[in-house]
């Protein structure tokens, strides 16, 4: 019962921390593509 | 005579358990050839689990009158498995398969991919509750990356020696998800969310964002989750390859012959860790139900956030996509595709599907390392 209590703290964790790193991702991912756009020849 | 009888005289060291290990290693080449999952994966540890499980095989490490006479198969898993090599060489493969350009052109994608990683948390939680200490149960919990490397990454960072089932398990319910998946979105969804159509209106991705991308990725997951780094690092330098533009035959070979030789090498190797005395026992079984669930919950993860995700946009999401967050590239987003055309034959989800589905494969690592961040070794 004691693993199984610390597997739930990981468990939150876990997914807190994903979802936290996800959220960076996205914003750096959504800045990369507006800061830079294809340009008029880029072939897309 | 007794010269000559005793060329047959290793017959006497054959066990039962041998023969299952046989009959498994036949079974996995049954399934590699006819049903066509995973061959080049499934067919080398079919028969490296014949190969290991021959009465005093030579493959692998022996005691032959006191000396100990090292087998090529432990000696090629110290020197690629162990170390990490071989893993870390199919994520450059893996990376330069991957095309980035349906997340990059819609990044919150990448939240369903997230999400999709609860069924390794789930089935950690689960496995502490069959008596795995809590670093097997990581190892067992991280069946559910859906991503083989990142399966024998973490278990073979925590020393596991269920390594050969965790394998086993990983690869084969990869292969089986045409079949675990669907039967699992139908029973939490219903029929009108599974026809819900979604706009494709993605915004335009220059070559320079592309090329960039691999880059900030290793640089944020490095900062963020450390010892995801080697496998998040890997795996962007190998899309670097595939993006810059000027290495194209690096690229082709990256995805094509290295991953493939890795991957041959990989399977036979791994075998080494299928010995009767060490598969043939309970635990296995556990890790063979509780991969499935980590498979299982990995699906309801990603369908449900999808659905939690409707009561609050405008503009519907199809939840079906959320179980592409899986990982288990491009299987998940063919099925899901598939899955969509078979409810609206008009209905293509192919560009979000894969969205979400490379964003699992990034998703999934990440969960790996934040594993390896959270659990002591």
């Amino acid at each position: 019962m004691e693993n199984f209590a610390a597997a739930l703290r990981v468990m939150g964790m876990g997914m807190l921390g994903i979802f936290s790193v996800t959220i960076v991702l996205i914003v750096v991912m959504s800045l990369l593509t507006k800061i830079f756009p294809p340009e008029n020849n880029e072939e897309m | 005579m007794e010269q000559f009888l005793s060329l047959y005289g290793n017959l006497s060291n054959l066990t039962w358990q041998m023969v299952v290990m046989w009959a498994i290693g036949g079974i996995l080449i049954w399934l590699g050839i006819r049903k066509k999952m995973e061959p080049t994966l499934l067919l080398p540890m079919g028969f490296g689990a014949i190969l290991v499980n021959l009465p005093m095989s030579g493959a692998i490490t022996q005691t032959v009158n006191g000396l100990i006479e090292e087998g090529p198969l432990d000696v090629l898993f110290n020197a690629g498995i162990a170390n990490e090599l071989f893993l870390l060489l199919l994520f450059i493969g893996i990376g330069a398969m991957i095309d980035f350009t349906p997340l990059l052109a819609n990044p919150s994608m990448m939240l369903y991919g997230a999400a999709a990683q609860f069924g390794i948390f789930f089935t950690l939680a689960l496995a502490t509750l069959f008596g795995f200490s809590l670093q097997d149960a990581a190892s067992v919990g991280i069946i559910g990356a859906a991503d083989g490397p990142t399966s024998i990454f973490v278990a073979n960072y925590y020393h596991s020696r269920y390594l050969g089932a965790i394998i086993v398990a990983a690869y084969s319910y990869m292969a089986l998800v045409p079949i675990i998946q669907p039967p699992v979105i139908r029973a939490i969804t219903t029929k009108k969310e599974r026809r819900i159509r979604m706009d494709y209106n993605p915004r335009n991705v220059s070559k320079r964002a592309k090329i960039l991308f691999p880059i900030f990725i290793t640089i944020i997951a490095g900062l963020i989750a450390p010892r995801s780094i080697a496998l998040v690092g890997f795996l962007m330098f190998g899309n670097l390859i595939r993006e810059c533009g000027v290495l194209g035959h690096l690229s082709d070979t990256a995805q094509d012959v290295m991953a493939n030789l890795v991957t041959l090498v990989l399977g036979l190797t791994v075998a080494s860790q299928m010995r009767a005395e060490d598969f043939l026992n309970r635990q296995t079984l556990f890790i063979l139900v509780l991969g499935l669930a980590a498979f299982i919950f990995d699906t309801v993860g990603g369908v449900l956030f999808a659905k939690l995700m409707n009561l609050f946009t405008k503009k519907k999401i199809n939840p079906m996509i959320g179980a592409c967050g899986i990982s288990a590239f491009p299987m998940s987003a063919r099925v899901i595709t598939q899955m969509g055309i078979k409810e609206d034959p008009s209905n293509i989800l192919i560009m979000q599907a894969t969205g979400v589905n490379v964003s699992g494969q990034i998703c999934s690592v990440i969960a790996g390392g934040l594993l390896l961040s959270l659990i002591a070794r």
